[in-house]
């Protein structure tokens, strides 16, 4: 059974469908990373998993079970976490701050704690009592990524893991994704640096225009393929 | 120059209650900008409950208010729950419409269930006690103990919001409550517990209010305006800026009555304006807005 999938997703904002129908999974252990250009629907996609949107039931199944429609407090309970696009830490609080409201829907202590945090990402030790804004870009998005560990998820979904960061930055990021496996999390990454994606990716999908264009291993997709699903006709 | 001295300390005291009324309008504006224009009403409404339990149930003015406390936060949750969390959003105007009709809706309530006569909490002479310092100045052991039970509040709200888990959760949603839900943070349940929290200490307001002065339904209004005044001479920035901002209120109060008893809240105003025409964000701001 997936640990998570999509049957048919659909999302809109008011008038405006943005996802229509994606078939969707992930299995426990996967890192599943989602291409597509600006406006595809990959931030609406994991939007809708998180709850931030409305969703049908059935449309969303996390071991089997539907979630579709459930609360963002409902689906961070049962181990799905969200890395939003923008980092979106929280301005007022210290960066410590930021990973411990990450730990507020947690009742039992598992893997990651502050301490296994601040291992992943030594940095954020140093700058743990800092304001959050006065991280850099990387280190924000190592904060983020942190706050989302805090809650102990089974999944983790890292929107726009990369955006806007330099290219060592993003270099460190990565490389700390393994260790986060280790911890027993699965991965979904929204990434427009393709090559990137492919690289660490065991499945990949390709969204245009809120649909799912193309999916596979990345040693099965050919470079034509990848730019037909990417950019259409 | 004792005269002068005198004057501002009783200011000072005087800022205490300013601040105890400001404390929870600072509270519910900061977590979730609401502003509640109802909020000197749920003050004179605590009153009205301390006076009903220390009276009809002779249980005095301190038990009264200690069974009151639970009673307040309880209301508070629930006017959160029930009513204001369907009104607040993207639109400021409902809100302020809402509590605008709440505090109507309070003042005829009391008005018809406590009558129109002033009342006011008695507790064994201690309102008329005081503490002689120096060359005839003294200090009512009343207004002290507001002024303590002020900055009692203000350590403990800050405990809360600085040193606590539900503190950062209230300080998360402040900033975007959107990505706080994606924490797991149910921001409505948060609020109504925020309202709570606001009301009881409406309640700690309404005591010493109570205590100090007369009260009656239709005094709301104005210690809505003191509250407000407290809280933007104070800036948004810390709940001890809304105690600066209640002193230098009270103290604007004390020294218009000193020179003519009728400048006392037109001296504060005045105040009121000049700090709003010189620091426009409050004397303390919020870093993040």
């Amino acid at each position: 059974m997936a640990l998570l999938e999509t049957h048919g997703l659909t999302a809109r904002y008011g008038d405006f469908k943005a996802l229509f129908g994606i078939d969707f999974a992930i299995q426990t252990g996967e890192t599943v990373a989602i291409i597509g250009s600006n406006g595809a629907g990959k931030s609406t996609f994991l939007r809708a998993i998180c709850g931030l949107l409305a969703a049908s039931p059935q449309s969303i199944r996390l071991d089997g079970e539907a979630i579709g429609g459930a609360s963002p407090a409902e689906i961070v309970r049962r181990g799905v976490a969200m890395a939003p696009e923008g980092r979106k830490l929280f301005p007022s609080l210290s960066v410590e701050e930021n990973l411990l409201v990450g730990a507020w829907s947690q009742k039992a202590r598992g893997y990651w704690t502050l301490e296994s945090v601040y291992e992943l990402f030594p940095m954020l030790r140093e700058k743990r009592l800092s304001p959050a804004p006065a991280l850099s870009g990387g280190q924000q998005q190592m904060a983020t990524i942190g706050r989302a560990l805090m809650s102990n998820p089974r999944l983790l979904l890292c929107d726009e893991i990369s955006l806007g960061l330099a290219p060592i930055v993003i270099r460190d990021l990565y490389a700390a994704l393994p260790r986060i496996k280790q911890g027993g999390v699965s991965l979904v990454i929204v990434e427009q640096d393709i090559a990137q994606a492919m690289a660490v990716a065991d499945r990949v999908y390709c969204f245009q225009e809120g649909r799912v264009t193309l999916t596979g291993p990345p040693s099965e997709l050919s470079r034509d393929a990848i730019h037909e699903a990417y950019f259409g006709h | 120059m004792t005269g002068i001295f005198d004057t501002i300390l009783q200011g000072v005291l005087l800022g205490g209650l300013y601040a105890l009324f400001a404390a929870g309008l600072a509270l519910i504006f900061g977590v979730m900008r609401l502003v509640n224009l109802a909020h000197g009403d749920l003050i004179v409404l605590a009153a009205y409950i301390i006076l009903l339990l220390a009276n009809s149930l002779h249980l005095g003015v301190i038990l009264g208010f200690l069974l009151a406390l639970p009673l307040m936060f309880a209301a508070g949750y629930l006017l959160q729950a029930g009513l204001l969390n369907r009104v607040i959003g993207e639109d400021i105007l409902a809100p302020l419409l809402t509590t605008f009709g709440l505090s109507i809706i309070l003042q005829n309530a009391m008005l018809t269930g406590f009558s129109a006569d002033s009342r006011r909490l008695t507790s064994d002479g201690i309102e008329t006690a005081s503490l002689p310092l120096f060359n005839g100045v003294a200090i009512g052991i009343m207004p002290l103990l507001t002024f303590l039970a002020a900055v009692g509040v203000i350590i403990a709200l800050n405990q809360l919001f600085y040193r606590t888990a539900l503190g950062r959760a209230f300080r998360a949603v402040s900033d975007d409550p959107v990505t706080a839900r994606l924490m797991g943070i149910d921001d409505r349940r948060l609020f109504a517990v925020a309202m709570g929290i606001a009301l009881a200490v409406c309640t700690v307001a309404a005591l010493f209010l109570g205590l100090r002065a007369n009260f009656d339904p239709t005094i709301g209004p104005g210690r809505l305006i003191f509250a407000f005044e407290a809280v933007i001479i104070g800036g948004l920035g810390s709940l001890w800026g809304t105690l600066a901002g209640g002193i230098i209120l009270g103290v604007a109060q004390t020294v218009g009555a000193s020179i003519n008893p009728e400048w006392q809240l037109l001296a504060g105003h005045l105040a009121f304006l000049v700090v709003l025409a010189t620091a426009p964000r409050g004397l303390f701001p919020r870093a993040v807005d």
